[in-house]
């Protein structure tokens, strides 16, 4: 490259209107060699550019593969599922409940029933009442022991 | 998406995104977090890079306004940016000790630029990026950025002859 070609490419350089190519071109005439005498304090800038371009980054990045999502959509599926679950528990209950009224169509049946079940309930009754006879009678047994014993 | 897939997908602009975060934020260490952020970042949005036309210039913008931010609360805490580390990954030899010392001074020259100025600096003359995806990623009409590269350019400009000249009276 002859020197007046060199001299319009940095002037072209200066004020920002050289393409990347006559950019490369200047970059190259400032490594070679033979660089004019009173051009020779640019050769300082072209070589800065072109090691700068050297330098590397070689640092190890931690990059985690993200498991995370997955666990999370885990949680949030787990939760729907033991929310779902509990509300149709529950809703289950109530409506078994509800239908099991034992209702009676006719009156008459209706008072048989109850008659059977109170009775049911006076027999049972009946016998804790005759629970509690035996209950006395121990009761009285241990009055007279303790008494006597008192006396001595 | 699988580490490795994305590993492939950010390895062609993964040292563009650390360099761009070192121009703004200057320390090396600063620069490897915020590079790191930037990227996990990008790993948990992976469902939806397919949205984006270029997972790329993404990356770069994400970088540039998590750079500001962290610029802005480090101003705001009143802590001061230490430049200390400037190159100190590389093993020097006699060599290329002179003319690393002129790239530690053009280094230093570029970053006193402000920082929008910076950022096209770094995207323009060290990627090689073209206008329109500079002004995508910064946010701006490409007139405007050309308008600042220029502006930058000629700074830079402006120091290096100064220093050149400098050396010239002196020897």
């Amino acid at each position: 490259m002859d020197l007046q070609t060199v001299e319009i490419l940095l002037e072209k350089y200066f004020e920002g209107t050289t393409s990347i190519d006559e950019e490369k071109q200047l970059k190259a005439y400032f490594s070679s060699q033979d660089v004019a005498p009173h051009l020779e304090h640019y050769c300082n800038l072209f070589g800065y550019f072109k090691t700068e371009k050297e330098i590397k980054f070689d640092k190890k990045l931690p990059l985690q593969p993200s498991k995370q999502p997955t666990v999370k959509w885990i949680g949030i599926a787990a939760s729907f599922v033991f929310l779902f679950g509990t509300a149709w528990f529950f809703l289950n209950e109530n409506t078994n409940a509800n239908k099991d009224l034992g209702t009676f169509e006719n009156p008459e049946e209706a008072f048989q029933a109850t008659q059977e079940a109170l009775q049911l309930l006076s027999s049972e009754v009946n016998q804790g009442v005759e629970g509690i006879a035996v209950l006395k009678q121990y009761e009285q047994t241990k009055r007279t022991i303790f008494k006597k014993s008192n006396k001595k | 998406m699988k580490p490795l897939e994305f590993e492939n997908l950010i390895a062609p602009f993964k040292d563009k995104v650390f360099r761009f975060a070192k121009r703004l934020l200057v320390s090396t260490e600063e620069a490897e977090d915020a590079t790191q952020e930037v990227m996990v970042r990008l790993w948990h949005k992976k469902e939806t890079l397919v949205n984006y036309n270029s997972v790329e210039a993404l990356a770069m913008t994400m970088t540039k306004n998590f750079c500001l931010d962290q610029l802005k609360s480090k101003r705001a805490s009143n802590l001061q940016l230490v430049h200390s580390n400037y190159r100190d990954n590389q093993v020097g030899v006699d060599q290329q000790l002179e003319a690393k010392d002129s790239w530690n001074w053009v280094e230093k020259m570029i970053n006193e630029l402000p920082e929008q100025q910076r950022l096209i600096i770094q995207m323009r003359d060290i990627e090689e990026f073209e206008f329109t995806e500079i002004a995508a990623v910064l946010e701006m009409n490409e007139t405007a950025v050309r308008v600042a590269l220029s502006r930058a350019r000629k700074t830079i400009r402006e120091q290096l002859v100064a220093k050149h000249n400098y050396g010239l009276t002196n020897s």
